[in-house]
């Protein structure tokens, strides 16, 4: 249960990063280190580089911008948790966090170390899917910007290529007065969840709903938002009748099984939690006042 | 092949500074451990489950087997060794973990100490709930949590009365 040997580098830009990972074979990142140490110490990964972000300032900032929040991808957890900024514009991201890990991993963990494990049951890529996130990405080929809907290639993979670094989050604000609910299910405070769900709700003065999201973790490869139950609410008077008809949709997700629990299990799960989620929403959710 | 890739480090542990040579791959509990002579830093499950290893880094509670040495340069670590006062005077904490029977082999109790330090500087009058959440990542199997829980209620009242008494830990 040691680290393997490697080379160590503590860069201390962005362009010393992506100029490291444009010219080192088998380097890896270190962020937080809150997933990546487990994996060296158990050597399911064996770099021949370590390239630690933790001196890289650039990368840890929380800035509020016209209409949009931008997180660097080094933030701590513990930081983003208690951001006045990311309490006003983002809840949903405020409420989520205290479900990842415990305070001393959040101490440590890192928004963007979160999103590039991308964890099929972790809470910061559901609540970047249920706010079509941007991510951007930089290499010595230039930057691209990424909507997280295309971030996951598949289990535990982001769609990024060996030499770029994940350099920030954008997130666009939800108007104000908008609902919001994450919930989740793990055996334990702080592990990963089994089954959670995560909603945002637009609902105006006569109680119709005029935007909704609902993202399902744990249950895909990736998370699943679940377009059948937006369409279904979208539109419609908020109810606790109408959500538990229209989560019934989420029963028929693809669910994965592993040790902790069968599909049909997770799918009863996310039709619980999914309704529970809108609940929370639909109670937060005031009209916007003109 | 290089020799072991090391690296020089200039930390301060326990408000004492320090200067030293560390592998780059060695964790700072190991270092902590094996090159400081500090063994109260506990090792159990190496992997970030079990909470035995957690220190201070900077005032804020992390897990010691989840950092590398060299991240800790230029940092301030505080391990259970450096939560007693100067003189030998035990933490608040520390002994109302003794008055309530707060442990008992005592192998979790450097990681549980270091934890609920940080809660009560934080926090002064945490409730039993919010006790539980911050030792959830923390695994003892002696005491069933609620001597542990009674223990930091007790300080934390200790705490409130006598602020003057608990000098700030880092």
């Amino acid at each position: 249960m040691k680290p393997p040997a490697f080379g160590y580098h503590d860069p201390q830009t962005i362009d010393e990063v992506v100029a490291l990972l444009a010219t080192l074979d088998n380097a890896r990142l270190l962020a937080g280190g809150q997933s990546m140490m487990p994996m060296l110490s158990m050597r399911f990964v064996l770099p021949d580089h370590l390239i630690d972000l933790g001196r890289v300032e650039a990368l840890g900032h929380i800035a509020a911008g016209a209409g949009a929040l931008s997180i660097g991808a080094l933030t701590r957890q513990r930081d983003l948790e208690f951001s006045p900024v990311v309490r006003a514009r983002c809840p949903l991201l405020t409420e989520a966090i205290q479900w990842v890990g415990h305070r001393q991993t959040r101490n440590r963990g890192t928004f963007g170390g979160s999103l590039c494990q991308l964890d099929p049951a972790a809470e910061l890529p559901a609540v970047c899917a249920a706010l079509d996130a941007t991510v951007t990405v930089r290499s010595v080929r230039g930057e691209r910007r990424i909507a997280f809907a295309e971030f996951p290639a598949g289990y535990m993979t982001p769609s990024l290529e060996p030499d770029e670094l994940v350099t920030a989050v954008e997130v666009a604000d939800w108007p104000a007065g908008h609902g919001y609910g994450f919930v989740e299910f793990a055996r334990r405070h702080g592990d990963y969840a089994i089954v959670l769900a995560a909603a945002l709700l637009v609902v105006d003065a006569g109680g119709r709903i005029t935007r909704a999201s609902l993202t399902i973790g744990g249950i895909g490869a990736a998370p699943v938002r679940v377009s059948a139950v937006e369409h279904a609410l979208t539109g419609q008077t908020a109810s606790a009748a109408l959500f538990r008809d229209a989560t019934e949709a989420c029963r028929t997700l693809e669910a994965m099984e592993d040790v902790h629990a069968p599909a049909s299990y997770r799918q009863q799960l996310a039709v619980v939690l999914a309704r529970r989620a809108l609940d929370a929403a639909h109670t937060r959710a005031h009209a916007p006042t003109h | 092949m290089d020799p072991v890739p090391s690296r020089r480090i200039a930390l301060s542990v326990n408000a004492k500074p320090v200067d030293a040579n560390v592998e780059v791959r060695h964790t700072l509990a190991d270092f902590l451990r094996h090159q400081l002579g500090l063994t109260g830093t506990h090792l159990g499950c190496e992997h970030g489950v079990c909470g035995a290893c957690t220190v201070l880094v900077d005032g804020r509670s992390a897990r010691a087997c989840l950092m590398l040495a060299v991240q800790a340069n230029g940092h301030e670590i505080t391990t259970v060794e450096g939560i007693a006062a100067a003189d030998g005077t035990l933490h608040p904490l520390q002994q109302a973990f003794k008055d309530h029977h707060g442990l008992q082999c005592g192998f979790c109790t450097p990681g549980m100490l270091t934890t609920l330090v940080e809660l009560l500087r934080d926090q002064a009058d945490p409730s039993e709930d919010q006790v539980r959440v911050a030792i959830s990542g923390n695994l003892c199997r002696c005491t069933g949590y609620q001597a542990i829980v009674d223990a930091t209620l007790a300080a934390a009242r200790t705490m409130r009365e006598a602020p003057a008494r608990t000098a700030d830990v880092r």
